[in-house]
């Protein structure tokens, strides 16, 4: 057991630390959820894209370095230490790409991975409905098989970056008949410009279009954007969610960084002692996710799967990410009421953690029946 | 970079948990608790057998150690089983004595340790010493450096009835002038927080098999939600708790440390919690041999760096470096 890096590591981490520190921008960019700033973090994409740095684990052929997945951990520790903006491609690297590694054809690997790789096509992501959100199974938009292709029908909701974003991914339902309810759905991607879509961006809390609901009418996608077989969406969008994506969803570079930030914040007021044990709890949260994560993801990579391991994670960062705003803003007094700060903006996001990809509910229903053997009850 | 126990780690662990498994460790507790500490130093001779306490002497005592990681593993295990005894301190007193500049007194007392003739207890001054009473080596860390204290004050008892906790008596031989006392309250917290770990460890098997055969309203209480998330959340503090741990262990850094402490005995104090409202009014009785672990949870908490302490110990020391 060691925490040591090989010094071919240590290289790669230094070169993306003397990178980062020549082209992080100076001043922070506007925030991502309006439309000049979205306009910024697609152009920093493209930046870091020019140099190889915006998908370090992707294959070299890409647009990534092979990295691997404890130089990812490497690069996003220096990544968020450096101050750089956020990510506006995540829905894409994170949740699309995967399935495209496992599932998707050279074909599709080769048109969709390196746009996404600049930042050139922005991924929104199209799973919830209004009907269907824990519930993801009972969706009930349809795709229906025409010539050459599908017509997608239907409403998705709170869907992330939608309001600026090119295209989207979803599951929708292929086979009405299908037994149950998980059968029967594909998983499809679609251009968000496409004739027949309609996107209403919805405000977040703080009334910044965070995410927009879509309305599709008849929406034709062409056979080459089905991504595995007809009827297994479903398997399809949950395979790689127990794998390095629950791993890689938020990286603990993400944790630490803000952890050191809200420490130096604590010590700037003084160091109030009111305080104190909530600053330690950060330090330690952010310590405690790094780590798990390390063995995580070398347990990942001796072939074992995570399963529903990657419960615990996003259910650990969703909360901890919150407490951590929330000591920064009480920390901050009167000016943790603005609008328009790293911190306060972080609070806002951070709000919605504990909700998306899975509400915390249901991953602690997973954790207690598949990691502790519960037995199934009514939800 | 390998952040993993290796193969023969976990069967330390595995074959640790099989002879305490054996051992019937909830009678030598309570034997433990009334006074009664023949079952209990037989036990330790097994433990030490199984060459626990060695991984804290050094191989030039008679020892493997140190092993800082193997000494985790297998605190984790006796905390699960809720061995009764200054483990810690005996570890401590290890490293300790290893570490004096006058090599007598390792020479002298390390033997008996490491074969688990000898049990060791250790305070600060002014501090309580766990088991004075039955410890046969009692350091006290003294001003002017550390005593083989000749005895032990008046015996309090413990929330935790298996613990008993007693000042030392002032004087005594002088064995080490000025010692650095830092890594052997390192070692002591370690290995505290380590049991804290194996301790809720145990509250959440337990808890988990009860829910799992309690029926209520025709089906088992743990099909609920309530009661699943309880659980669900023990089970993720106690999983985030084990990395601090072993990253304690690999670097022995005083802030990686008092985090690890903060982290397991946090998370151990929380699952007693679950546990004990998830049993119900048969948790809340001496009987139950769940009481065993609930009121080391409450106990390991305090000892050796309260919660308030090692938070002190983390900001002062951690941010900056993780």
């Amino acid at each position: 057991m060691d925490l040591t890096a090989s010094p071919a590591d240590e290289a790669f981490r230094a070169e993306a630390r003397a990178w980062l520190a020549a082209h992080v921008p100076r001043e922070p960019l506007p925030s991502l959820e309006t439309e000049e700033g979205f306009a910024a973090h697609r152009a920093w994409e493209a930046e870091l894209a020019a140099d190889r740095w915006s998908v370090v684990d992707w294959p070299a052929e890409y647009g990534g370095r092979d990295a691997g997945l404890i130089r990812w951990l490497a690069f996003e520790e220096e990544y968020w230490a450096s101050g750089a903006p956020g990510r506006v491609g995540q829905n894409g690297v994170s949740l699309l790409a995967p399935t495209l590694f496992a599932h998707g054809t050279p074909e599709q690997r080769a048109r969709v991975l390196p746009p996404m790789a600049t930042g050139e096509v922005v991924w929104a992501q199209a799973w919830s409905e209004p009907e269907a959100g824990s519930d993801l199974a009972s969706l009930r938009s349809r795709a229906v098989r025409v010539a050459g292709g599908w017509r997608l029908s239907g409403q998705k909701t709170w869907s992330s970056r939608a309001a600026f974003a090119d295209r989207a991914f979803g599951l929708f339902r292929s086979d009405p008949d299908a037994p149950k309810p998980h059968r029967g759905l594909t998983y499809l991607m679609f251009d968000l410009r496409a004739p027949g879509v309609t996107v209403r961006p919805i405000g977040r809390l703080d009334g910044r279009p965070a995410f927009a609901e879509l309305f599709l009418d008849e929406v034709f996608v062409p056979d080459e954007d089905v991504i595995g077989a007809p009827g297994e969406g479903w398997r399809i969008a949950m395979a790689t969610a127990g794998n390095e994506r629950g791993l890689m969803l938020r990286s603990p570079g993400r944790y630490l960084a803000s952890a050191r930030r809200l420490h130096a914040l604590w010590e700037a007021q003084g160091s109030p002692e009111a305080t104190r044990d909530r600053v330690a709890d950060a330090l330690i949260g952010a310590r405690a996710y790094q780590l798990f994560t390390h063995a995580a993801a070398c347990r990942f990579l001796e072939g074992a799967s995570l399963g529903a391991e990657s419960s615990m994670n996003k259910v650990f960062w969703s909360e901890y990410d919150i407490a951590l705003h929330e000591t920064a803003l009480d920390l901050l007094g009167e000016e943790g009421e603005l609008a328009d700060t790293a911190w306060s903006e972080g609070y806002v996001f951070s709000l919605a953690g504990p909700i998306y990809a899975g509400t915390n509910e249901i991953q602690r229903d997973i954790v207690a029946e598949r990691l502790l053997g519960l037995p199934k009850g009514r939800r | 970079m390998r952040f993993l126990l290796d193969a023969e780690q976990r069967a330390f662990a595995a074959s640790l948990d099989a002879r305490l498994t054996a051992a019937d460790t909830p009678s030598v507790v309570r034997d433990w608790s009334r006074g009664e500490h023949g079952s209990g130093r037989a036990l330790w001779r097994k433990i030490a057998d199984a060459g626990v306490f060695g991984l804290a002497v050094p191989e030039e005592h008679g020892g493997l150690g140190p092993r800082p990681v193997e000494l985790v593993v297998a605190l984790v295990e006796l905390g699960r089983h809720a061995v009764p005894g200054p483990l810690a301190e005996t570890v401590a007193a290890a490293v300790l004595l290893a570490g004096l500049e006058d090599t007598g007194p390792a020479k002298r007392l390390l033997p008996a340790l490491a074969s688990g003739e000898a049990m060791a207890t250790m305070a600060s001054e002014g501090s309580y010493a766990l088991d004075g009473d039955v410890a046969d080596i009692r350091l006290a860390l003294a001003h002017d450096g550390v005593r083989l204290a000749a005895g032990h004050g008046p015996v309090s008892r413990s929330l935790d009835p298996a613990r008993r906790l007693t000042p030392l008596t002032e004087g005594g031989e002088l064995l080490g002038g000025a010692a650095p006392f830092g890594p052997a309250v390192d070692h002591a917290r370690l290995a505290t927080a380590a049991q804290a770990l194996g301790v809720g460890l145990a509250l959440l098997d337990r808890t988990v098999a009860y829910v799992g055969q309690r029926t209520q309203f025709g089906v088992p209480v743990g099909s609920f939600q309530a009661v699943k998330h309880r659980l669900a959340d023990a089970k993720i503090a106690l999983e985030f708790a084990r990395p601090l741990l072993f990253g304690a262990a690999l670097t022995l850094d005083p802030a990686d440390i008092a985090a690890a402490k903060v982290g397991a005995c946090e998370a151990a104090y929380a699952t007693a919690r679950t546990a004990l409202q998830l049993h119900g009014a048969i948790g809340y009785t001496a009987e139950c041999d769940l009481s065993l672990w609930l009121t080391r949870a409450r106990a390991l908490r305090t000892a050796w760096g309260g919660p308030r302490e090692c938070r002190e110990l983390v900001v002062s020391g951690g941010g900056r470096r993780w």
